[in-house]
């Protein structure tokens, strides 16, 4: 990998433009993925905000379920946000019916745990290994983390709650930084793309 | 990284601009469908849709119907509400603030302050900006998305014409807010004040399209989508994404229909997805040709 990382976006439905411009304004390369043969060609792998029902539907209905499982087990960082943090649970608490993840994290989740869109909110929230204080939470029917395995290292906690996590190459946050002009978790991404190459 | 995580509580701030625009952007590449009670609530969520509008009549009865059309029954919204784990979004008519207030104290996730209720106020829709749930509305011009905005809205559809089955209007209305974006990327800052005069819509408001070269928040497009050609038609046009009310529960088949436009809707610049998207879904909607429709009955006009 040259020094310019190539990240992908998951395209299948979602907060994609923002988190493109997101990582563009970290230094990479940012493009948008809908096929495995897209998934094939980029160094790290963003799985946006959106509903995550829509998402394993479409990823399981057009061939990138098992890819992503493949390239996630394999090493390749990635790093979720709301939806994306569901996509990446080991477990999810409460899936509806046929409802499949992407793994990557040993975590349970409980989908849209803070509520419905009336009580979505801001806040400010400290994030370990992001420094120059709080970076800007933005939480729509946001989901929690309702527990994490020994390997996960738990990145911030909101009102006693999980709501950022990594384990290894896997990055997820609850809360969507790129629909703030924040990009410092996607430069910390970017890090560890460029690391893991 | 050695530091315990630490948490900021500054107190947390419900129903910002952020946080209501931000909700249509998780929407965006998605279908929102028309439903009327719980169990098409629930077709529409295992073929994919990303959020559901709960409604008591879909627009192609209510024109049958005629009469005043309101919003639906709190019992009914609750009981979809209930069912579906995705966003659930309900109609107010233009100008009748409490019935929003009703809609946000049932906890819906999206008001559409919509024209295909009868209005209740000819001059003034509600004030968006006093509710905490966010709104979306309908627009057939820039300058009618511009107003919206300025009134609260955190998300436009371009209006088409609801209960039709025929995409003519919404190509006409999204082409028109598009054309009209792209006409101000072309102003120079004096042009901008005489554009905002002609828009009838805030300077401040035209200057930041104008700048951005989009609106500054989620453009979907409504009213006569019927098939998966129709939604990627209107995403190739612009739509970040489609409402699609009466094209699904009127056809023949439901959940294979609303399952291929969901997947046009996501590969709307492959052909060869959306031809098999299309195969053998039995009838669609019998639609109306909108040239035949009388003045009085064309949605699309009311709100101003």
């Amino acid at each position: 990998m040259s020094n310019t990382p190539v990240i992908g976006v998951l395209a299948l439905q979602g907060d994609v433009r923002e988190h493109l411009i997101a990582l563009a304004s970290a230094d990479a390369v940012a493009r948008p993925v809908r096929r495995p043969e897209e998934l094939a060609e980029v160094d790290g792998l963003v799985i946006p905000g959106g509903e995550s029902t829509t998402i394993s539907k479409l990823a399981a209905l057009f061939g990138l379920m098992e890819p992503l499982r493949e390239r996630i087990a394999a090493g390749m960082p990635v790093y979720g946000t709301c939806a994306g943090l569901i996509m990446l649970a080991d477990k999810i608490l409460d899936p509806r019916s046929g409802q499949e993840t992407f793994g990557g994290i040993d975590m349970i989740v409980r989908r849209n745990a803070f509520g419905r869109q009336n009580e979505s909110f801001e806040a400010g929230v400290g994030v370990t290994g992001i420094e120059d204080g709080p970076v800007e939470g933005v939480f729509i029917r946001a989901p929690w983390v309702e527990s994490v395995g020994a390997q996960v290292e738990v990145l911030a906690e909101h009102g006693g709650h999980i709501v950022a996590v990594r384990q290894g190459n896997a990055l997820a946050t609850s809360f969507h930084p790129e629909l703030t002009g924040d990009h410092r978790i996607h430069a910390l991404f970017v890090d560890m793309v460029r690391a893991a190459g | 990284m050695s530091t315990t995580p630490s948490t900021t509580f500054q107190s947390p701030e419900t129903g910002t601009a952020r946080v209501k625009r931000g909700m249509a952007e998780q929407l965006k590449g998605g279908v929102i469908m028309d439903v009327v009670n719980a169990e098409q609530a629930k077709i529409a969520e295992d073929a994919g849709a990303v959020a559901v509008m709960a409604l008591e009549r879909v627009p192609a009865d209510i024109r049958k119907d005629g009469g005043v059309a309101r919003m639906s029954d709190p019992n009914m919204i609750e009981e979809i509400i209930g069912a579906v784990s995705i966003p659930v979004m309900a109609k107010s008519r233009i100008g009748h603030f409490v019935e929003a207030q009703v809609l946000q104290s049932l906890g819906v996730d999206y008001i559409d302050e919509s024209e295909v209720l009868t209005p209740a106020d000819e001059v003034n829709h509600s004030d968006k900006w006093a509710f905490t749930t966010p709104f979306v509305c309908g627009a057939t011009n820039l300058g009618e998305a511009l107003r919206r905005i300025a009134e609260g809205a955190a998300m436009i559809r371009s209006k088409g014409e609801a209960g039709t089955g025929n995409v003519v209007e919404a190509v006409r209305h999204l082409r028109q807010i598009k054309n009209e974006i792209a006409k101000l990327r072309g102003f120079d800052n004096n042009e901008l004040f005489a554009a905002a005069k002609e828009l009838r819509a805030p300077y401040e408001l035209v200057k930041e399209v104008a700048e951005l070269g989009k609106l500054p928040v989620v453009l979907f497009s409504a009213g006569g989508v019927a098939t998966p050609a129709d939604a990627a038609l209107m995403r190739q046009l612009g739509a970040e994404g489609v409402f699609v009310g009466s094209g699904i529960f009127k056809s023949g088949d439901p959940a294979k229909r609303a399952a291929a436009i969901v997947k046009a809707t996501t590969f709307f610049d492959d052909p060869k997805v959306i031809a098999d998207a299309s195969r053998n879904l039995g009838e669609a909607m019998v639609g109306i040709n909108c040239d035949t429709l009388p003045e009085s009955e064309r949605y699309a006009n009311r709100g101003w």
